[in-house]
C-alpha cells in the first residue's frame, strides 16, 4: 500500500473541496453525485490503478478508467489534477469559455486523461467493453475500470453491455455503479424502480460484490477484492452504495443538489466542513 | 465522343466491401470488425474465416457495437462496424455523436443497405436521410461508392485514413465499370466523362443512371459532364466549380433524401462561390416503400429518364 487510509481521506477532503469551489465558481454543474464518489475516485487514482499521470490516449501496460455518468465530471476534474494529469489552477476554469475543462469530460479539448466523451448516458459500459477487448488483443494484462450512475442504469444501452460482458468472458473489466438512489427528478425508487442490481447483473452472468462508497478502507478493500477476482471468465460489478452530497452536510442524502451549485454562504459553510491539506487551487 | 464503360459483369457493392475489408485486414494487424447479428448481408465472412480472433459478433444492439468501435479504438485498434444504414446511423446517432465524432474515435461506420433498393423490406429498413445525419457531425468523413471495384478500394482507403468514417453501399447487383487496380483517395472526385452543356453530380449506384443518361443526352445533341462524388465530405469543391463554370449549371442525383443529400452540399458550395441553375434528382422528401429496387427507383423518381429531364430543364434556366 502506498498510502494509509488516513492520507487517502485527507486527499479526498481535498477534492470535495475542490468540487464545491468548481461548481460555486461558474455557478453551474452537479456537486451532490461528485462529492458522493469523491472517496472511489480517490481511492482509484491514488491507490488502485496503476496509470501514469503523463498522459498517452493508447494507455498500453496501463490500467484505464472511464466515466460513464459524465455530469460528475468535477470529481473527474480534482482527481486527475491533483494526481499530476494537468495543474490544480486549471479547475478555476471548469465550465467557463475557452476551458479544457468542460461541463462534461472530453477528448475534444485535449484535456489530459480524458479518453472518451460522456453526459449523454448509458455510453459507457460500451466502450469501457471495447477498450477491455483490445487490452486482450494487444496482451496487456492491465484492467479497465468504469464508473456507472445508478439512475443511468435506465438507459437500455447498458444492459446490451451488461449482456456482452460475461458472454464474451469480458474479465479484465470492474465495473463499479455509483448507487445513491437519486436521480434528478427523485429517489430512483419514484422515477422508474431498479429493483434488485444484485440479482440482474448476477443473472446476467457478473460477478456481484458490494461495498461502502464512502468507507475508504471499505472501497480500497474491495476494489483490491475486485482485482483478485479477474481473469476467470466474468467481469466484476461494485455495487457501491454512496450518499449523494457526502461531507456536506446540507447537501447529503438529497437529490436536490443533483445539479443545483451553491451560494457564497452556502459555500463557506460546505468549506467550514471540508479540511484542506494539499492547497486549494 | 463519349467514353465508353463497358462491364463483363454485375455484382453488389457490398460484397466489394467484403472484399476490401479482408484485403484491409492484411494490411494492417489492427483493423477488427464488428457486425450486429448481419454477416452475411455485410459479406464479413472472409474477414471472419481468415481473422476471427478480430471480431466480434454483437447481437442485435447497434448502440453497444458503436461503443465497443469506440473503446477499441482507444488503444489503437482500427474497428469496422456493419449493419444496414439504418441502424448504422438514425437508430444510434447519439453513440456515434458523442463516443465516435465527438470523441475523435477512429471508427469506420460502414453500412449496406442505403437508400431505396434494398426494395422489398420497405421504408423500417431503408434509410434516405443517412448522408445528412453523418455530413452534419463535424470531423466526420461520409462516403458512398458506386460499384463493387470501388467499395473494395474505398474500404482498404478508409482503413488507413485516421479519423471517423461512413462508408456508405447499397444492396442490388449493378454492373461493374470501375478500374479493379483503382487507387481510391478520400475526397477527390473522379471525373468520369467530359461535356461542355452540364454538369452531373452523382453519388452511389447514381453514377451508373447518369452514365446512362449521358449517352441518351448525347443523343439529343447534349453534351454532359459526369463527375463521381464518391466523398460527399469533404466535398471535392475544386473540382464541381471548375466543371460547373465551363458548362454553367449542374443536375445532382443521389439516392438519398433531396433534404440534407449530396446535392444540398453543392447548393450551398454555389450559393456563396458560383450561383448556378441546379436541378435534384433525389427522393422528394418522402419514406420508401416495399418493391423491387427498379420499381421504386421509376416510382421516387431516380432514373435515367429523370436525369435526362432534369438537364435539358436546368440547361433551360441558364441565362
Amino acid at each position: 500500500m502506498k498510502r494509509t487510509i488516513e492520507e487517502l481521506e485527507d486527499i479526498a477532503s481535498q477534492v470535495r473541496r475542490d468540487i464545491v469551489r468548481m461548481v460555486h465558481g461558474c455557478q453551474s454543474g452537479h456537486p451532490g453525485g461528485s462529492l458522493g464518489c469523491a472517496d472511489f475516485m480517490t481511492a482509484l487514482y491514488f491507490e488502485v490503478m496503476n496509470h501514469n499521470p503523463d498522459f498517452k490516449m493508447e494507455g498500453k501496460g496501463e490500467d484505464l478508467f472511464f466515466l460513464s455518468n459524465g455530469h460528475i465530471s468535477p470529481v473527474f476534474y480534482s482527481v486527475l489534477a491533483r494526481s499530476g494529469y494537468f495543474d490544480v489552477a486549471e479547475l478555476a476554469t471548469f465550465r467557463k469559455l475557452n476551458s479544457r475543462v468542460q461541463g462534461h469530460p472530453t477528448t475534444h479539448e485535449g484535456l489530459p486523461g480524458i479518453r472518451i466523451a460522456s453526459g449523454s448516458l448509458g455510453q459507457g459500459l460500451s466502450v469501457a467493453i471495447g477498450a477491455a477487448l483490445a487490452k486482450k488483443l494487444n496482451k496487456d494484462l492491465s484492467h479497465v475500470f468504469v464508473l456507472l450512475g445508478d439512475g443511468e442504469l435506465q438507459e437500455g444501452q447498458n444492459w446490451e453491455a451488461i449482456m456482452f460482458a460475461p458472454f464474451n468472458k469480458v474479465d479484465n473489466l470492474i465495473a463499479s455503479v455509483d448507487y445513491n438512489g437519486q436521480q434528478i427528478d427523485g429517489p430512483t425508487e419514484k422515477v422508474l424502480s431498479l429493483e434488485s442490481l444484485q440479482a440482474k447483473f448476477e443473472a446476467f452472468g457478473w460477478h456481484v460484490i458490494t461495498s461502502n462508497g464512502n468507507d475508504m478502507a471499505d472501497i480500497v478493500r474491495n476494489l483490491e477484492y475486485a482485482k483478485s477476482l479477474l481473469g476467470k471468465g466474468k467481469p466484476v460489478l461494485n455495487l457501491m452504495s454512496t450518499i449523494m452530497g457526502n461531507g456536506v452536510d446540507f447537501m447529503m442524502g438529497s437529490h436536490k443538489w443533483h445539479g443545483v451549485a451553491p451560494n457564497d454562504e452556502q459555500l463557506a459553510l460546505a468549506i467550514a466542513q471540508l479540511k484542506t491539506t494539499h492547497k486549494d487551487y | 465522343m463519349r467514353k465508353k464503360f463497358p462491364y463483363t459483369e454485375k455484382k453488389d457493392t457490398r460484397s466489394g466491401f467484403g472484399a476490401g475489408l479482408l484485403e484491409a485486414g492484411k494490411n494492417n494487424p489492427e483493423v477488427v470488425a464488428l457486425c450486429a447479428d448481419l454477416v452475411g448481408s455485410l459479406k464479413m465472412d472472409a474477414f471472419i474465416k481468415e481473422f476471427p480472433e478480430r471480431f466480434f459478433q454483437i447481437g442485435i444492439a447497434e448502440a453497444n457495437m458503436i461503443g465497443i468501435a469506440a473503446g477499441l479504438s482507444i488503444s489503437g485498434k482500427v474497428p469496422f462496424t456493419g449493419t444496414f444504414a439504418n441502424f448504422s446511423t438514425g437508430r444510434v446517432y447519439d453513440q456515434i455523436r458523442q463516443s465516435v465524432a465527438y470523441s475523435d474515435k477512429n471508427v469506420k461506420i460502414c453500412a449496406s443497405h442505403a437508400g431505396l433498393t434494398l426494395g422489398e423490406d420497405g421504408a423500417t429498413h431503408q434509410i434516405l436521410e443517412d448522408i445528412g445525419l453523418m455530413k452534419m457531425l463535424p470531423g466526420m468523413t461520409v462516403i458512398n461508392t458506386c460499384d463493387y471495384n470501388q467499395t473494395k478500394a474505398a474500404t482498404i482507403a478508409i482503413a488507413e485514413h485516421h479519423g471517423p468514417v461512413y462508408l456508405r453501399f447499397g444492396r442490388p447487383v449493378i454492373p461493374v465499370f470501375t478500374d479493379p487496380d483503382q487507387k481510391f483517395e478520400i475526397g477527390k472526385a473522379w471525373m468520369v466523362d467530359e461535356g461542355t452543356d452540364v454538369t452531373i453530380v452523382a453519388t452511389g449506384h447514381m453514377v451508373w443512371k447518369a452514365i446512362e443518361a449521358g449517352e441518351q443526352l448525347e443523343a439529343l445533341g447534349i453534351s454532359a459532364e459526369i463527375i463521381n462524388i464518391h466523398t460527399i465530405k469533404p466535398l471535392d469543391e475544386e473540382a464541381i466549380l471548375t466543371s460547373i463554370k465551363k458548362t454553367g449549371c449542374v443536375v445532382t442525383c443521389e439516392e438519398h433524401n433531396k433534404f440534407g443529400g449530396l446535392g444540398e452540399s453543392v447548393a450551398r458550395l454555389l450559393s456563396t462561390e458560383l450561383p448556378s441553375p441546379q436541378e435534384f434528382v433525389a427522393v422528394n422528401d418522402s419514406f420508401g416503400e416495399s418493391g423491387t429496387p427498379d420499381q421504386l427507383m421509376t416510382k421516387y423518381g431516380l432514373d435515367t429518364v429523370n436525369i435526362v429531364e432534369a438537364a435539358q430543364k436546368v440547361i433551360a434556366r441558364k441565362k
